[in-house]
């Protein structure tokens, strides 16, 4: 009826600017409680010395773009996917291929390793999130025990298992979210929000264990409650598609790389952005982002095919780090922060040592 | 990188120019690039009556330029140059056919924003073809092996536009013959770089490639049609978020830094590892040591359960030594119970109803053999949810069990006489120097993947330990 047609016409443009409006008081009450800037307090903190970096082990053994991977809890093995639809287990120390299986799909965008380490998860331009167990036994192929387990309706773009390997966490690109039960391929919450194609997601490693961090194509990273399905918290200070995100080691705070060539750090208890590294110089969107584990650096890929060393406290650039010859894509701090590894469009991933150092130190390389 | 080259362009900070002889002809505002003495120049030789609007710079100068605008070294510098030309913003007037940024006296000349990759403007195959026609008539030979078969393609491809398009190119090489010798050279130049960009030699990188959903091509991708309920949602989001409470920065800023000192001596990138990085001695006595289960946790991991409640219970060791400690005070059931309602948040959905049902039996029901101390309406709550049983059911009494964990035994348990022996006993290893002799290097021992031993039931880690001496 036309009546009802005008009487939905009005609501979606009256929600609209409801939305801006609260959208601006949330933006003042914001800005009520913010009485320092993080630098000024860091001000007290010693500037970082001298570093050595060095790459450690160069793996190669993809034929194509590198483009996810995620450790091990054993800080040594990891898996790794490509455009290819090639996705490989590593011993990453041995440089060792462990397992190797090629999906039916080319940009194979997302992989994660069960937290067990007896099994992966990976997808892509399928638009499904699959579940391999790992298995030794040369008579298996890894292929047949695969597990359907996340279905999307656009590409996956991310994905990592909650506490356990029965529960999976998605991000596709047609804008939703999704909590998975591994064995049955059920649904258990799903997450809507974002205006545009989510692109990258992380678990809180907070107390409850209950809440994860999306970002997406619509500049927005938000904060979501696992359990009721809704944000929490959202922040739009992004000038371009979000990339990654990760949280700081205490769960107060999380950090976003961006198209818009920037990295930015998110406060959870205060709501707002806190700060932002970025340089003149630096004009390529960083890719992926990871802390180190005392969350004092952060460790940054871009798509110049280099890797930025940031001060989380003071805000400046400790290092820049070259040797990828195309865009970095993917990049994630060892489990006990002895290294990190960098995954790049080069068809290599490297496993690089970094360590800062006093003066008085004498390196013996 | 567009608002860089613009900067670049102007004449009182940009890029020192100069005039330049190339070969026969005068190239009107080449810059060369000599060492220049600092301050950018507006010098040189003022703009002749040329129709480009693009002027030449040279090598070393962009470099030095780079380095001194965005106060960067100059490892960065070249970098950050050789994007700009390979993204075909600039190009060398010499040797046209690499895309790559020398840091010497090389000319440079910047590309006119008609051939901007960010113009969009769609590299149609016709314009190929007829950019590869023009250069075949104009000198046999000149093609490229690469170029060539892209012409014997599209040759057959649009065969039936093919006089369409050798009539273009005759045309546009008449009309270039009409322009000055510099000047035809300078389109010439432009030309080949654009296509280098947009069609490069096998081998080389494609610079315009962007992952699938994103890219040029999407640019004008149509935003997801946001309905109603998007905006209802968001705007319930935004009343939640208001209602939110907050805490002053100065509060939340100070504690990353008590964060970070105090988890800096723990982090190997700040502060090293003892006895030494495996990634850098190859020796794995690090892992063996920090093992999940190990038998002698090192000092730092048994400070570290001091830092907080959770990084207590995180640690298998840790948690284990705290249900010895609790065993002691008999309130073990805590945390027993809390690991049983970890179980059921996060595992499968098939055992949930028989995990809801043996929690209750075992902690909740009325004379249960380790009846948990929840307050009453939370327990009622609770088993009044217990007729529906779902992997949430008992959030609220797991949650309330882990503060009384955390405010109550959690700080008697840190002056406890069990945790100050554990740290008394706790090992500091010694640190092993790197070998300086390469030829000596320990061999790498693999270790047994975790997916052969057999995994836990509550689906915790079971890590792989190195075979590395203790």
């Amino acid at each position: 009826m036309a009546a009802d047609g005008l009487h939905e016409n009005e609501t979606l443009a009256s929600l609209k600017s409801e939305a801006e409006s609260l959208k601006g008081k949330l933006e003042e009450e914001r800005a009520k409680l913010h009485d320092v800037e993080l630098h000024q307090v860091a001000e007290r903190v010693e500037a970082l010395g001298q570093f050595v970096m060095k790459t450690r082990r160069t793996l190669k053994g993809h034929g194509n773009k590198v483009l996810c991977m995620d450790w091990c809890k054993d800080k040594r093995r990891l898996v790794s996917s490509s455009q290819d639809g090639k996705v490989i287990v590593w011993d990453s120390f041995t440089t060792n291929k462990e397992h190797a299986v090629t999906m039916p799909c080319t940009w194979v965008m997302a992989c994660a390793y069960a937290p067990s380490g007896c099994a992966i998860a990976c997808g892509g331009l399928d638009n499904k999130c699959s579940v391999y167990p790992l298995t030794f036994d040369k008579n298996e192929n890894m292929a047949a025990k695969k597990k359907s387990v996340a279905m999307h309706t656009n590409y996956l773009s991310a994905c990592s298992f909650t506490n356990s390997d029965m529960q999976i966490l998605t991000a596709s690109g047609d804008g939703t979210c999704a909590l998975w039960d591994v064995e049955s391929g059920q649904l258990l919450q799903s997450f809507h929000g974002h205006g545009a194609d989510v692109l990258c997601l992380d678990l809180a490693p907070s107390e409850t264990g209950n809440t994860f961090v999306s970002g997406g194509c619509d500049k927005k990273a938000m904060v979501w409650d696992m359990r009721s399905g809704q944000c929490v918290q959202a922040f739009e200070t992004h000038e371009s598609d979000i990339n990654s995100v990760r949280y700081y080691p205490s769960g107060d705070a999380f950090a976003s790389g961006s198209d818009d060539a920037t990295c930015r750090l998110y406060d959870l208890r205060a709501d707002r952005e806190v700060a932002i590294y970025s340089k003149e110089s630096i004009i390529f969107g960083a890719s992926s982002v990871d802390f180190s584990l005392s969350g004092r650096l952060l460790f940054a890929g871009y798509n110049d095919y280099t890797i930025n060393v940031w001060d989380v406290l003071k805000g400046s650039r400790v290092s820049i780090l070259f040797g990828h010859e195309n865009r970095v894509s993917t990049l994630r701090v060892s489990p006990d922060g002895t290294a990190f590894c960098s995954g790049s469009w080069d068809h290599t991933l490297r496993v690089k040592h970094f360590r800062v150092t006093n003066e008085a130190e004498i390196w013996v390389e | 990188m567009e608002r860089m080259v613009v900067t670049m362009q102007d004449p009182d900070q940009g890029v020192r120019m100069r005039s330049q002889r190339l070969l026969v002809t005068v190239i009107p505002h080449a810059v060369n690039g000599e060492a220049a003495e600092g301050g950018g120049g507006g010098g040189g030789v003022p703009a002749e009556a040329s129709a480009h609007p693009g002027v030449c710079r040279a090598g070393s100068d962009i470099v030095e330029w780079l380095m001194q605008k965005y106060s960067i070294a100059e490892d960065e510098a070249l970098h950050l140059g050789s994007l700009l030309v390979q993204h075909g913003y600039l190009y060398p007037l010499r040797d046209p056919r690499r895309l790559e940024l020398r840091p010497d006296e090389t000319p440079y000349r910047f590309q006119t924003p008609y051939f901007w990759t960010s113009t969009l403007w769609p590299a149609a195959e016709l314009d190929y073809a007829i950019y590869l026609a023009k250069k075949n008539i104009r000198k046999q030979g000149t093609l490229v092996d690469h170029e060539k078969e892209h012409y014997h393609q599209l040759h057959r491809k649009i065969n039936h536009a093919w006089d369409l398009v050798m009539m273009q190119a005759r045309e546009q090489l008449r009309a270039a013959k009409q322009r000055r010798k510099g000047d035809r050279l300078v389109i010439a130049c432009q030309e080949q770089t654009y296509w280098l960009v947009n069609r490069p030699p096998p081998g080389a990188p494609s610079v315009l490639e962007q992952g699938p959903g994103r890219g040029p091509c999407t640019a004008g991708r149509v935003p997801m049609t946001k309905t109603l309920d998007f905006y209802r949602r968001e705007v319930e989001c935004l009343r939640r978020a208001l209602g939110r409470a907050r805490v002053k920065s100065s509060t939340c800023l100070e504690a990353y830094l008590k964060f970070s000192s105090q988890h800096g001596p723990h982090d190997p990138i700040m502060s090293g590892c003892l006895p030494s990085n495996p990634w850098v001695t190859d020796d794995d006595a690090y892992w063996a040591m920090n093992a999940p289960s190990v038998a002698m946790p090192t000092r730092l991991r048994v400070e570290q359960w001091a830092f907080s409640f959770r990084e207590l219970l995180e640690d298998p060791v840790g948690r284990a030594h705290f249900m010895d400690f609790l065993g002691q005070e008999f309130s073990a059931e805590n945390l027993s119970f809390w690991e049983a309602c970890e179980e059921l948040r996060h595992g499968g959905q098939a055992q949930v109803p028989a995990l809801v049902d043996a929690v209750y039996q075992q902690f909740l029901a009325p004379g249960a053999a380790r009846w948990v101390n929840i307050d009453s309406r939370t327990m009622e709550q609770t088993l009044a949810g217990l007729t529906q049983p779902h992997r949430h059911v008992l959030d609220d009494a797991q949650r309330h069990i882990y503060l009384l964990m955390k405010k109550d035994s959690y700080p008697r348990f840190l002056k406890s006489d069990l945790y100050r022996d554990l740290r008394a006993e706790a090992v500091v290893p010694l640190e092993t120097k790197r070998r300086v002799f390469p030829f000596m290097r320990k061999p790498r021992h693999s270790s047994p993947s975790p997916a052969l031993l057999p995994a836990s039931a509550s689906g915790e880690p079971v890590g792989g330990d190195g075979d590395g001496e203790t």
